[in-house]
């Protein structure tokens, strides 16, 4: 019987890639694809769940491809099914279903029809391998898939400024999710010295042995795994990010922000419960956030003057209810709590455009005019500062940016004398010799074995920051980036006995990409001999094939999980010991930069504005 | 514009002139985008507003040359084009030009120079710091029912509430002292914060235009509401003044914050001069080019519409003889389609086409209403006021669109119950579309049953110094000033319909767009009862018959409606109907029906989701359930592909088919030789149809500053505006779902009447006579004796030869519909390919 559940996953990929191949102008067969694949999917999984009820609702768990394997290191797909992913399923599966009819009409004749369906059930895809999964690998590649779509749903309409840079924004947050998760993965390989499936987290005795010895790292997962949740979940502090991600058609903001992606979050947290739910601790960090983000999401949702981010701020205040009654124990709720909170707000946010009718006329038969009213006292006082902190969102995104993101861009701009010429040759030299001592191991002496790493992971790291931050030539960016891989890739290589072959597997899908994207680069450079990172340059308007191609390029430089290169990250990581926090800490900003570097360099060049207007452009503010 | 001093009302006066002047959104108004412009020639006008504001204003080169190439743009019109403005001996070298030669296309605007100083020079980014707390705070301000925690409001106005919240209050919009000190204190102007933003007097002015520019679409906003706030049913105090000091401000903020104290004002670091943003733009060779092809096709289409109409001239008078109905609708070219399938199913019928506020202008209260809803054009202030009794039923609610489901408490209870609901209700939208109380109803703007206050009882008998319904002579002026103005006077038939019209749609912020432009942008379905009624008052036809209009007692008006939309049509107060009448009411209700399934049929032509090879019931279900659809975007495609306009008898056109694009004014010459009443009929005609058609001009040829952009992203702000994400400016115009079928081609207007009758109408007023001299719409009259086309140009009419010589005709219209494509893309080339030409009917 759980040999059916690859079946859930199959069919949304073959739907996608079926997607692909279908020309631009032929809408009914795009579209009717997504509706065939979610209804048959709906369908499928209604069967399924009855089938599965009559035959005593048992928790099925199947291992299926393994996709590496060492002695010490098994990465493999694994599918899991229980009452919980039933849930999410059948809520996932009815509303995709739906709003793929629905955008059938909507998105009519809209330039990124094709887009939009084939990113909308890529979307399906991640999903399905979230919610399906039975082990933190396989739950990790759909993660990483399902930010990706909402970064190009974010940035839909990409020849605009604004939904462009609040694509970059919320996939920097969503990548400090991704990492927090990844590093909950290498703890746990650590913890259990294997790569564990979530049917094994539910032998209480296998985890109670592990949790009297190890609590502190027990404790260490649970809060990387409730970051990660809450940067999904736009729980607090991320919260600001949610109102900011409706800039797509409605349509992809009711499935992703109302309903479906945005609920995520709580599903990991049950998913994980084994691992946090016997420390105290957590549980009441959970409830505080939720409580937390409940109210505060109230108080914002109460001010807000425009429809959508009315929507978004009460959904993140269901989300936080929802947190704490996973916290509680009252899963059952939670799921209910889940389902009706994702149908009513995909049914607000799809018929928004109504409320001015609807309001307005409302308006004329029962307005009653409010008179100014002066009060004085600390009451009003009190009053009057909540009611700017809602119009100000609690000042979350401006704290965001200053205390996450400045510090990073302060070092990268001071850090820009490292790529002047004496530098680069310096850099060069030394990448040579450490590529030298990798090669003739043995040889060096044990007390630089621990320095060494450090050493050369920093300097990738600080190469990385220098792109992040770099305003000149995007093709430099570029190189600094790769240059920053090598460094991050040889200092773990230098950190412990990492087999060649390894190395190569993670560098497999980089340097053909890297090559690829330099191309592309250059091809664009050519135009206009103008590719300056200071603003945006839009030319995906004039090349929209060397968009594309460039936009793969970046997926396969950073690890996207359709080459070797993921498991090579994730086997990047296993090298690295659990007493090694510095280099631990190195390692996952370096790849946390990485990818927002990289998408940085697509967005500036190819999206935004197109910096020619011999054809109509929109304004920046629009 | 003054270079050296500043001063300040002349400049905020420049400003409110220029910036965009949609009022709040429920009231979609048409009107001219560049209306600022008006009192400049077309081209003049445009390339201009091209120059300062970055705006495009034609199609584009290559556009024009493939619609050459795909024959849209004829070649003979073309060759004349050329030949008239460059000579025959250019022709060829010109032709060069237009066809084939390479330009730099690009438009580098004026705007926005002065300002964008600031990044480039001092790296700050200042509308990234200062735009979306300002959009916020505005939004907030004068949101008029979205927020369930209302600004605490001054009734001194924006700025004197934002100081309130800040004194009273632990928290701040600042972020630095002085700014807020600033505020708190009031020792300020205008003059000493660009003082100390910008420094030097003489950037003052381009540095406003530079900032106000920066976001037209509040500001716009902020200033239209500031000219009219009676356009907000929940009315805010609001000037551009304080918009403009309160950005200021937050400016300041921002600088001090970021910079430290020690920044210089914008001018002292730049070393640019001022820049006069309205310098006269020096003509050049891309201009003549773009000019000759606008030309070239504009005439391609005038020119076969002239020559069918002279075709059609050349027919027999076709007025039926006997009349079973007489039918006056609305201008709109909406209506053409379903007159001519009127004519065509009863043959014996006559129909008129009028403004569609039918003469009657007054204010309108629903019953239980708050306010009052005007239903005139947009300029006339009248001073009537009409209101509805007798209404029993209450209107319903619809529990998913409550604000309490978005609250803390309630909102968990409804996500753990009314959530499943929605699914529900979501599956029932899909799958059953159907009318509900949060769709746009057009004929729930009146009830059918209730009783208006037509009659004045008392002239004394007033309500905020607007007299209660007309009295007898005021009655009698109105129906007698509309009959003559279509030259309906005798031959009256048994019924005698004014028919106006609304829309329905679903999930559309602009569905006052699709609603009549003579009635404000609202349905116009009282004006057409209160028509019929004062037309059917015994008093008022003694006096019309004492006035030389004998109205058989025998002759019955009825007013109804027509849902342009969902393709329906209902009549109003048909109990009054004689036995003989209602008889035959009932007969014309089944012409009615037919003439409304051929219309649905004809307009599912440009449908995609419908099957036109379906029967006609089904096509008709499949219209009805596009305006009730939510997810419908297009419920009908409004105003676009409207580029004519015709006054004069409908023998002019009644055999022609128009394809929807022609306003069609009725007015008899004959019953008006020196052209008295025509002075009143040409008034409305640049304000309404031509304000329509520049709309829809300029939102086709700049979707993206001129227009509103695709719909599918919009979310709803504050209930006044859309914008397209959470901290985007407000977007006025309309959105690519309304244009993308229209082609940017000007009015022209066709006048029944000798030239120099038609040359007085069109000069009684300077404000009607700029549209026609400075070229804003195209005016040629009909000389009613020759036949013969005077074309109006620089102020004189001359005679005009169409160069096309035959026209297509057209078999079955039902047939010619069902062979429809489906246009490719929405590229211009592909998707006005449909827009037709004029057809013969046979």
């Amino acid at each position: 019987m759980s040999q059916i559940l690859q079946l859930f996953i199959w069919l949304p990929l073959v739907g996608f890639l079926t997607g692909m191949l279908i020309p631009k102008k032929k809408e009914k067969t795009i579209s009717g694809i997504a509706m065939a694949v979610t209804a048959i999917h709906l369908m499928a999984m209604v069967g399924f769940i009855v089938y599965w009820l009559r035959k005593g609702d048992a928790i099925l768990d199947i291992k299926h491809i393994v996709l590496y394997k060492t002695t010490a290191f098994e990465f493999f797909i694994d599918f899991y099914f229980d009452k919980t992913t039933a849930t999410f399923a059948l809520i996932g599966s009815l509303i995709t279903w739906l709003v793929s009819i629905f955008s059938r009409y909507y998105m009519h004749r809209d330039g990124g029809f094709k887009r939009f369906f084939n990113t909308l059930l890529l979307f399906f895809l991640g999903y399905n391998l979230v919610i399906f999964a039975g082990n933190f690998e396989t739950l990790f590649i759909g993660w990483e898939i399902l930010g990706f779509c909402s970064f190009l749903l974010i940035a839909f309409y990409r020849d605009r400024y604004l939904p462009v840079k609040n694509g970059l924004k919320i996939i920097s947050i969503y990548r400090l999710g991704d990492l927090c998760l990844m590093l909950a993965m290498w703890l746990c390989h650590h913890l259990f010295h294997e790569n564990i499936t979530f049917n094994q987290l539910r032998d209480t005795a296998f985890i109670n042995g592990h949790l009297t010895s190890q609590d502190s790292m027990f404790i260490f997962i649970a809060i990387m795994i409730l970051i990660a949740a809450a940067a999904k979940s736009a729980l607090l502090p991320f919260s600001s990010w949610l109102p900011r991600a409706m800039e797509g058609p409605t349509t992809s903001s009711a499935v992703f922000y109302g309903s479906l992606s945005v609920n995520l979050g709580a599903f990991l947290l049950i998913r994980t419960l084994p691992l946090w739910e016997n420390i105290p601790a957590i549980k009441i960090s959970i409830i505080v956030l939720g409580v937390l983000t409940s109210l505060i999401g109230a108080s914002i949702a109460r001010v807000q003057p425009t429809v959508k981010t009315q929507i978004a701020y009460s959904s993140i205040t269901q989300i936080g209810l929802i947190f704490v009654e996973v916290a509680l124990g009252f899963h059952t709720l939670a799921l209910i709590h889940f389902a009706g909170n994702a149908l009513l707000r995909t049914y607000q946010l799809l018929v928004s455009p109504s409320v001015l009718s609807y309001r307005v006329h409302d308006m004329f038969f029962n307005f009653t005019p409010t008179t100014p009213k002066y009060r004085h006292g600390f009451l009003n006082r009190l009053n009057n500062s909540f009611f700017m902190l809602g119009i100000k969102e609690w000042n979350l995104d401006w704290l965001l940016y200053r205390l996450f993101w400045n510090p990073f861009k302060w070092i990268g701009r001071n850090m820009s004398f490292l790529v002047r010429q004496v530098s680069l040759v310096l850099l060069a030299v030394f990448f040579l010799l450490g590529f030298f001592s990798f090669a003739a191991k043995e040889n060096i002496p044990d007390h630089l074995d621990n320095v060494l790493p450090v050493i050369f992971s920093f300097t990738g790291l600080l190469l990385i920051l220098t792109a992040f931050a770099e305003r000149g030539d995007a093709r430099r960016a570029w190189l600094l980036v790769l240059a920053g891989q090598g460094f991050v890739t040889l200092s773990i290589a230098l950190n412990e006995e990492m087999p060649v072959h390894q190395v190569l597997m993670y560098l497999s899908g980089v340097i053909g990409s890297a090559v690829a994207g330099y191309i592309c680069l250059n091809k664009i450079k050519s135009l206009d001999n103008d590719i300056v990172m200071n603003r945006y340059h839009g030319y995906a308007s004039e090349k929209p094939v060397t968009a594309f191609v460039f936009l793969l390029c970046s997926l396969g430089t950073i690890g996207f999980p359709f080459t070797p290169t993921f498991v090579g990250i994730d086997l990047l990581f296993t090298h690295i010991h659990r007493d090694q926090l510095l280099l631990l800490i190195l390692t996952s900003l370096s790849f946390i930069f990485i990818e927002l570097s990289i998408l940085r360099i697509y967005t500036r060049i190819f999206l935004g504005q197109h910096k020619k207007n011999n054809h109509p452009v929109a304004y920046r503010s629009s | 514009m003054s270079i050296t001093t500043f001063d300040e009302k002349q400049v905020l006066h420049e400003l409110r002139h220029y910036l965009p002047a949609q009022t709040p959104i429920k009231d979609f108004i048409h009107h001219n985008s560049l209306h600022a412009y008006q009192h400049m020639k077309f081209y003049d006008g445009i390339f201009k507003a091209g120059k300062t504001f970055g705006y495009q204003v034609t199609l584009g080169l290559e556009d024009f040359r493939k619609l050459y190439k795909t024959g849209r743009i004829k070649n003979n019109v073309f060759e004349r084009v050329i030949t008239e403005r460059k000579g025959v001996e250019n022709l060829q070298e010109w032709k060069k030009i237009l066809l084939s030669k390479e330009f730099d296309t690009h438009n580098e605007q004026r705007i926005g120079k002065l300002r964008g100083n600031w990044k480039s020079r001092n790296k700050i980014d200042l509308d990234n710091l200062v735009h979306p707390l300002l959009f916020r705070i505005l939004c907030s301000y004068l949101d008029q029912g979205i927020s369930l925690w209302k600004f605490p409001l001054n009734e001194e106005g924006f700025l004197a509430s934002v100081k309130e919240l800040e004194r009273k209050s632990v928290v701040s919009f600042f972020k630095s002292k002085r700014a807020k000190d600033f505020l708190l204190n009031e020792n300020y102007d205008l003059k000493s914060l660009l003082a100390i933003v910008v420094g030097d007097e003489a950037y003052f002015e381009q540095y406003l235009f530079d900032q106000q520019f920066s976001h037209q679409g509040w500001s716009g906003m902020v200033s239209a509401v500031e000219e009219a706030p009676h356009t907000l049913l929940d009315s805010k105090k609001i000037s551009l003044h304080e918009l403009i000091i309160l950005e200021l401000l937050l400016e300041i903020d921002a600088l001090d914050f970021h910079l430290g104290k020690n920044w210089q004002p914008l001018a002292e670091t730049v070393n640019i001069k001022p820049l006069n943003l309205f310098e006269e733009v020096p003509a050049t060779e891309l201009q003549e080019v773009f000019i000759l092809w606008q030309n070239a096709f504009e005439w391609s289409y005038y020119d076969e519409v002239l020559t069918g109409l002279a075709l059609q001239n050349t027919k027999a008078a076709t007025a039926p003889v006997v009349k079973s109905f007489q039918a006056i609708f609305c201008i709109d070219e909406r209506e053409c389609s379903i007159r001519r399938h009127i004519e065509s199913t009863d043959p014996d019928c006559e129909t008129l086409g009028s403004p569609g506020f039918f003469g009657v202008e007054f204010f309108f209260q629903p019953a239980n209403g708050k306010f009052y809803e005007k239903l005139c054009p947009a300029p006339v202030t009248p001073k009537y006021l009409i209101k509805e009794t007798e209404v029993k039923e209450k209107r319903k609610h619809e529990l998913l669109y409550t604000g309490k489901t978005q609250t803390l408490l309630a909102g968990t209870l409804s996500s753990l119950t009314l959530g499943f609901f929605a699914g529900a209700r979501l599956i029932q939208n899909i799958f059953r579309p159907r009318m509900s109380p949060a769709i746009s109803n057009a004929y729930s703007h009146m009830h059918k049953h209730s009783i208006l206050t037509i009659r004045n009882q008392d002239v004394n008998d007033k309500e905020n110094d607007l007299q209660i319904g007309f009295t007898i002579n005021e009655m009698t002026a109105r129906v007698e000033g509309l009959l003559r103005g279509i030259g309906l006077i005798n031959d009256f038939a048994p019924l005698v319909y004014a028919v106006a019209h609304g829309s329905s749609s679903a999930n559309n912020p602009h569905h006052s767009a699709h609603d009549c432009g003579a009635c404000s942008g609202r349905p116009g379905s009282v004006n057409a009862r209160v028509f019929a009624h004062m037309a059917n008052h015994p008093d008022v036809r003694t006096l019309l018959r004492e006035r030389g209009i004998d109205i058989p007692a025998t002759t019955q008006f009825v007013g109804g409606m027509h849902d342009t939309a969902a393709e329906q049509v209902d009549f109003y107060d048909e109990y009054l109907l004689n036995e003989k009448n209602a008889a035959g009411h009932i007969q014309n209700l089944i012409a009615f029906e037919k003439a409304l399934d051929l219309n649905a049929k004809e307009r599912s032509r440009r449908f995609a989701s419908i099957n036109t090879k379906n029967s006609l019931q089904k096509v008709r279900q499949d219209i009805l359930q596009r305006s009730v659809s939510m997810f419908e975007p297009r419920p009908e495609l409004g105003h676009g592909t409207n580029t004519l306009c015709i006054v004069g008898n409908r023998n002019l056109t009644k055999g022609l088919f128009l394809d929807r694009r022609a306003f069609l004014n009725s007015y008899d010459y004959n019953t008006d030789p020196d052209g008295k009443l025509l002075t009143g009929v040409m008034r409305p005609i640049g304000l309404v149809c031509g304000g329509i058609n520049l709309e829809y001009y300029f939102s086709r040829v700049d979707n993206y500053k001129l227009g509103a952009g695709t719909k599918l992203p919009h979310n709803v702000m504050g209930l006044i505006g859309v914008a397209n994400s959470s901290d985007g400016d407000l977007r006025p115009g309309l959105p690519l779902q309304m244009i993308e079928v229209h082609d940017p081609v000007r009015l022209l207007v066709l006048v029944q009447h000798r030239p120099e009758i038609v040359l007085k109408a069109i000069q009684s007023a300077p404000e009607i006579y700029e549209w026609y001299v400075n070229e804003w719409v195209h005016i040629a009259a009909i000389h009613p004796e020759t036949r013969e086309y005077y074309y109006f140009k620089n102020g004189v009419f001359t005679l005009y030869r169409p160069t096309v010589q035959k026209v297509a005709t057209m078999g079955d219209v039902e047939k010619f519909v069902e062979a429809a494509k489906e246009m490719e893309s929405n590229y211009i080339v592909d998707a006005t390919k449909e827009n037709l030409p004029v057809y013969a009917l046979n």
